[in-house]
């Protein structure tokens, strides 16, 4: 499987790459708008602020090319920020304009609970999807984030709760994503990838 | 659905092997730090840091291999520091692989210094580590290993950190650290209550009703201990189980 991960600078390039290295995927790391045009599955990670994502993108012309993709066709997993992004907006850079392919805007959490919601948490499911098949029951994930995304819509497949609900997984026709850090889930995140890379192939 | 505390087995290193002693002195090897990093992430470690203790002294391009070959063996979250004095190290750090980066000495000295990381990897990566010690009236900040007196107050010191962009508290007490007599939960829970971000307690660990303890009374989110991983003397998977049976909520791995 050809996978092309968009590397604009985030710290968890390295590791999305080992892991989807690991179950055998065929990595690309590329900040190259050509290579997105091109590309049939494509992998957007991120972690830390989304003024530096979104900024990123626009400063190295990805914003049209991966929209095309996903437009087009491309299977997509989005990774943390990579799934905030999918959003029109979010109050953490209330200024910039996200991908816009979901309806909604990412908001903070709580401030009635501690942030970052840094740990493992589990899931709620809400639908069957492709993206969590064998992922046992109780699985718990690895989550480091402040913002979120809204609680529904209808392309929520499961959610998670810190402080309020979230949606956690998206399984929407070709585009998939994910709040939580599937490379740093342990076995629940490798099978996650892994369901991914098999959807996708 | 909620938050699981975390069990974080730490590494002291003195750039390429894993060390212990008492209050921070009379090193002795521990291992390799690859090896033992490959078996907590096969246990259910939930995290992993790395530290280097030794970086006053030492060269860097020793630890920065460390990092990146430790990174290799895992599927969890990696945290590393010691010596880290600016955004350009730190760089380093996480280029070779650590999820977060720890800073202590060098907050200290520089306080922006947190706000740079922050800015650059967002608060998640950045992890304040306090060393705190007992002293009238509270808990006083020491640096350098736990070897120098500061006139910084535990307490107001996490609070400053966190308005500054650390997005994590590692305190260790310092009275406590290598006695095995248990966590200082009075001093964790007067942190944790004190602070908007997650705290990791440690110093004193053995048994596994000191981390019942520290997860209760101390309001701990996450506990870290060394020597008592890496002899063997408690298993993490035990441990957990223990925990669990106990009403902490905690990941087990499948």
């Amino acid at each position: 499987m050809n996978v092309t991960l968009i590397d604009y600078g985030a710290g968890n390039v390295p590791s999305v790459e080992r892991a989807l290295r690991r179950l055998g995927a065929n990595v690309e790391t590329t900040n190259l708008p050509e290579k997105l045009a091109r590309a049939r599955c494509l992998v957007l990670p991120g972690v830390g602020h989304c003024a530096a994502l979104i900024g990123a993108l626009d400063a190295r012309s990805l914003r049209q090319p991966l929209i095309e993709a996903i437009g087009r066709g491309a299977a997509f997993l989005g990774i943390c920020l990579g799934l905030q992004a999918l959003y029109e907006s979010s109050e953490e850079a209330p200024d910039l304009r996200g991908l816009g392919l979901l309806p909604g805007r990412v908001t903070r959490l709580p401030e009635n609970v501690k942030l970052p919601h840094m740990g493992w948490n589990t899931l709620k499911t809400i639908r069957a999807t492709r993206l969590l098949d064998s992922v046992p029951f109780g699985a718990y994930f690895y989550f480091a984030h402040s913002f979120a995304a809204p609680a529904e819509g209808k392309e929520r497949a499961a959610v998670s709760e810190h402080g309020r609900e979230f949606i956690a997984v998206i399984e929407q026709e070709n585009i998939c994503a994910v709040q939580f850090h599937p490379e740093k889930s342990g076995e629940a995140g490798a099978q996650v990838l892994r369901n991914f890379l098999r959807a996708a192939a | 659905m909620s938050l699981a505390r975390r069990i974080i087995p730490c590494l002291d290193t003195d750039g390429a092997r894993v060390v212990k002693g008492v209050h921070f002195e009379g090193l002795r090897d521990a291992g390799d730090p690859v090896e033992l990093a490959a078996r907590y992430n096969a246990e259910g470690a939930d995290e992993l840091v790395v530290l280097d203790i030794a970086a006053a002294r030492d060269n860097r391009p020793t630890f920065l291999d460390t990092i990146r070959r430790v990174a290799e063996e895992l599927a969890i979250p990696l945290t590393a520091g010691g010596g880290i004095r600016s955004l350009e190290a730190a760089r380093a750090v996480v280029r070779a692989g650590a999820d977060k980066i720890t800073v202590n000495t060098a907050a200290v000295e520089r306080p922006e210094l947190l706000s740079e990381l922050s800015a650059e990897f967002g608060a998640q990566a950045v992890v304040l580590a306090i060393d705190a010690k007992r002293e009238a009236g509270g808990w006083q900040v020491r640096i350098r290993g736990g070897r120098e007196a500061t006139s910084l107050n535990a307490k107001e010191w996490a609070q400053r950190g966190v308005e500054l962009g650390a997005g994590e508290i590692l305190l260790t007490s310092v009275d406590r650290d290598g006695t095995q007599s248990g966590f200082d939960t009075e001093l964790t829970a007067a942190i944790s209550n004190g602070v908007s971000v997650p705290v990791i307690a440690s110093g004193g660990a053995k048994l596994p009703a000191h981390f019942l303890e520290v997860f209760t009374r101390g309001a701990a989110n996450a506990a870290l201990a060394a020597s008592i991983f890496h002899d063997q003397v408690q298993s993490i998977r035990a441990l957990k189980e223990f925990l669990r049976g106990n009403g902490v909520e905690v990941r087990l791995p499948c």
